[in-house]
């Protein structure tokens, strides 16, 4: 058994406003493996990474590094003794080049005050050769692709020694293919000596990658096991505390409907002369979830937006049962049937600030149920409130609660509530849940078949191919502003060979993709 | 017009663009490195002619120019100081904090030239001294390109120094590469280590320091002495200049000169039999016609970006 490099003892963390986020947790991480945390959104497995790399102080409990007690104050002092960190949410400057992002807070100089621009190149390009990762260092990040900027993450800490390095839920914005890449790199950086700790909430992944996997439930460890010692029925079962159905096949009745009830028709786009969508045709049945998969960027979002009418699209029309709505506003297109669900909950879904109970009517608040002849009915939207989180099971201590006090979950649950009570034909959902506990994201998928059951057709846009892949009926791929593939059934793809469609390597021929439109 | 287009290609004319365009650009320069930083300095002004009041008063009282300007400089910063403590430590909002600060300097300095003067308009009767006229040797000589750049006060010199400065550090030293980057994304900068409050205080020294130059110009300089709101918005429209240079120094400066071009133009103007009230306003309309113009240009750009 190789030497223990860090030693977490009965860590507890207890944030001011009381919430327990880690409760007496103790694990070793040895020199040389890859260690995996998994467990649910909120079991506390970030919190536990924070206090690792010293943005987070534990409340008690001792940590060991390289044999000596230690309690980093800052990121600073975690980076210089070797700890590396790489955020689920990128921490690069765009406008700089990879070079400048690597070599950015330790930069080579030279004559004493000036930045040495060919070192930081020359750097970087062999730190990267070293670690074989392929890439021109001298390109502007912007440029990069997903799995190339993580690349960049991960030279970062590298760049700064890291013996230690943090990956957190780097495998959510992958395809297959890139994962298993980024997993020979890691095995490669395993070999060469560094500790690598991974968290996931993907367990075929984890099961994959790891040497000793710990399990972190409701802020607690429930045990570290040897990857051999353990099935991912068992880790399933310690994560949830319960089973967990991974199939919705119950909950969908065969929907007997088979009008379109939404159509797309020849959407295009170009910005800064560059084409973002190209020639979009589809149609949704009543009654049916088509799914969009595909890595993020390839203009998905662009698509979402022009459709819902918050930006502009330069051709192409769209109808709600032949109705053609395509240059009405975002209000006439909602009072069409429209109903959308968007991926920045924060920015687009909610109004922060504001309570429940406005968030809940904010689709809706000219109904005259909810209106005086000159002021709002307090009264009654308290009651259309109350109603709606009863409903939605949405954990808040009243309707006048400010909206941002409830966690990820509970406000997406607000977000899909409001969508859904206004009688949409058409809802559009954007990564629904991204982000949330699954439990919430559990609940979600069953609101969003509920509706399909009600014959709502139902666009399903989401980076996680699980997710797709779960809840959809039929599915599309997205690459660089094409549907590249189009499935009749979603139960028949696999899910390698969605990652060819989604990297670009397979495409279908005119004929399949010209049924994505149903005719 | 053929006379204004005359006026306009003499030597002389040229050295009014010099001479006007020091504090403008002394501006831009400021707000360009605030900027860069991420922080809207709306509070240039302010800064600028609390230097000029302070610079000024201090040369007077200590007969001595160069202690004045070393004064002003310390002013500035420390309104620069003050700001950072605000937008930085107290998390204010730096818009607020600049309104406040800008509000301050202009009566404050009235009130104190009141309380050192007996008088609410000028500082005219203190025996200030002002910052030296330097002859370039050589220069001189040369038609036309003499008359044009010799002989101007010591602070235009600083002031094309100072340009190729802010452009060598932000472009060729690691503490430029920081403020950059702090300025795109104080989070991607703080998770390499690099302290974004202590950047961003830096970057708003400097920015005070530099605005401190085009304030002390005024009061040593341009004027001898001080007068009510003597900077005029000249703070403001190196801002606007800066806004319109597109995070690039050179444009920065292009467009300062631009707008200082109109400046001269309307002193140029005053020989013609036009009411003055309307010359005036050149330099400030030029402002609002060029921002208008900039700001349907980046519509355009942004149109076609989609963003």
């Amino acid at each position: 058994m190789s030497e223990i490099i860090l030693d977490l003892k009965d860590i507890t963390k207890i944030y001011s406003n009381g919430v327990v986020a880690n409760r007496n947790v103790s694990v070793d991480f040895r020199k040389g493996e890859i260690h995996s945390i998994v467990g649910e959104n909120g079991a506390g497995k970030s919190t536990l990474m924070k206090i690792i790399f010293g943005i987070e102080h534990a409340s008690s409990g001792t940590i060991t590094y390289r044999g000596k007690p230690t309690q980093f104050h800052n990121s600073m002092e975690a980076i210089l003794n070797g700890i590396g960190m790489v955020h689920q949410h990128f921490m690069l400057i765009d406008d700089f080049s990879v070079a400048e992002n690597i070599v950015l807070g330790m930069e080579p100089k030279q004559k004493r005050f000036f930045l040495n621009k060919k070192e930081a190149v020359n750097v970087t390009k062999n730190l990267a050769k070293k670690y074989n990762f392929d890439m021109d260092v001298t390109q502007r990040v912007s440029r990069l692709t997903v799995s190339a900027k993580q690349k960049v993450e991960i030279l970062k800490t590298l760049y700064r020694d890291a013996e230690v390095i943090i990956l957190d839920e780097p495998t959510a914005v992958l395809t297959p293919q890139e994962t298993q890449a980024l997993f020979e790199n890691l095995k490669h950086f395993k070999n060469m000596g560094h500790t690598i700790l991974f968290i996931s909430h993907k367990l075929n992944e984890v099961k994959a990658i790891s040497d000793r996997i710990t399990i972190m439930q409701n802020g607690e460890s429930r045990g570290t096991f040897n990857n051999e010692d353990i099935t991912i029925e068992q880790m399933t079962e310690l994560i949830v505390g319960r089973k967990v159905s991974l199939s919705y096949d119950d909950f969908k009745f065969e929907s007997d409907r088979d009008g379109v009830a939404f159509k797309v028709e020849g959407l295009h786009l170009m910005k800064k002369g560059v084409p973002i969508l190209k020639d979009i045709n589809f149609a949704i049945r009543e009654g049916e979830i088509l799914g969009v998969a595909g890595v993020q960027g390839n203009g998905q979002s662009e698509l979402v937006q022009g459709l819902v009418g918050l930006a502009g699209i330069n051709g192409g029309k769209w109808f709600i049962n032949d109705q053609d709505i395509t240059s009405l506003s975002v209000d006439q297109k909602r009072i069409h049937g429209l109903a959308y669900i968007p991926e920045d909950r924060m920015k687009e879904g909610i109004a922060q600030g504001a309570t429940v109970a406005e968030n809940l009517i904010s689709s809706y608040y000219r109904r005259k149920e909810i209106n005086g002849p000159i002021f709002m009915n307090d009264k009654a939207i308290g009651k259309v409130a109350t109603q709606l989180i009863k409903m939605f099971s949405v954990r808040t201590k009243n309707y006048k609660s400010k909206i941002e006090s409830l966690s990820g979950g509970n406000i997406q649950k607000v977000v899909v509530a409001r969508e859904t009570n206004t009688d949409p034909k058409v809802m559009i959902a954007e990564q629904p849940t991204r982000g949330i506990d699954i439990g919430s994201a559990e609940f979600i998928h069953k609101q969003l078949i509920d509706m399909r059951n009600r014959n709502v057709a139902i666009l399903l846009v989401s980076a996680d191919l699980n997710e797709v892949m779960e809840v959809s009926d039929r599915l599309i791929v997205m690459y660089e502003g094409e549907i590249v593939a189009h499935f009749d059934r979603t139960k028949d793809v696999g899910e390698m060979e969605l990652g060819l469609y989604m990297l670009g390597v397979k495409r279908q021929d005119e004929e399949s993709l010209k049924r994505a439109s149903l005719c | 017009m053929l006379d204004v287009l005359k006026i306009m290609l003499t030597p002389e004319f040229g050295f009014t663009v010099i001479r006007v365009v020091v504090p403008i650009l002394f501006a831009a320069l400021a707000a360009y490195i605030a900027n860069s930083a991420g922080i809207a300095n709306i509070a240039i002004e302010g800064m600028m002619l609390m230097a000029a009041f302070v610079g000024t008063v201090t040369s007077a009282f200590t007969q001595n120019a160069w202690i004045g300007l070393i004064a002003a400089c310390l002013a500035g910063m420390l309104m620069a100081a003050i700001l950072s403590y605000f937008t930085l430590i107290l998390k204010t909002n730096n818009i607020l904090g600049g309104i406040a600060l800008n509000l301050f300097s202009s009566s404050f300095t009235v009130f104190l030239l009141f309380i050192i003067t007996g008088s609410k308009g000028t500082s005219a009767t203190l025996s200030a001294r002002s910052l030296p006229k330097i002859v370039i040797p050589i220069l001189k000589d040369i038609p036309i390109l003499g008359r044009i750049f010799s002989g101007h006060n010591v602070l235009a010199y600083i002031m094309f120094a100072a340009v190729i400065l802010v452009y060598l550090m932000m472009y060729q030293t690691p503490l430029g590469l920081r403020i950059k980057a702090v300025g795109k994304d104080p989070h991607a900068a703080e998770s390499v280590g690099v302290d974004v409050i202590r950047i961003k205080t830096i970057a708003l020294l400097l920015s005070g320091l530099l605005a401190a130059l085009g304030g002390a110009y005024m009061s040593m300089g341009y004027l001898s002495f001080f007068t009510q709101n003597m900077t005029a918005g000249r703070g403001f429209i190196g801002l606007a200049a800066e806004a319109m240079g597109m995070g690039n120094v050179w444009l920065v400066t292009l467009t300062a000169f631009l707008f200082g071009m109109f400046d001269a133009l309307s002193n140029a103007l005053q020989l013609f039999a036009l009411p003055s009230e309307i010359i005036q306003t050149i330099p400030y309309v030029a402002v609002f016609v060029g921002i208008v113009a900039y700001s349907i240009y980046e519509y355009r750009r942004m149109k076609i970006k989609g963003d």
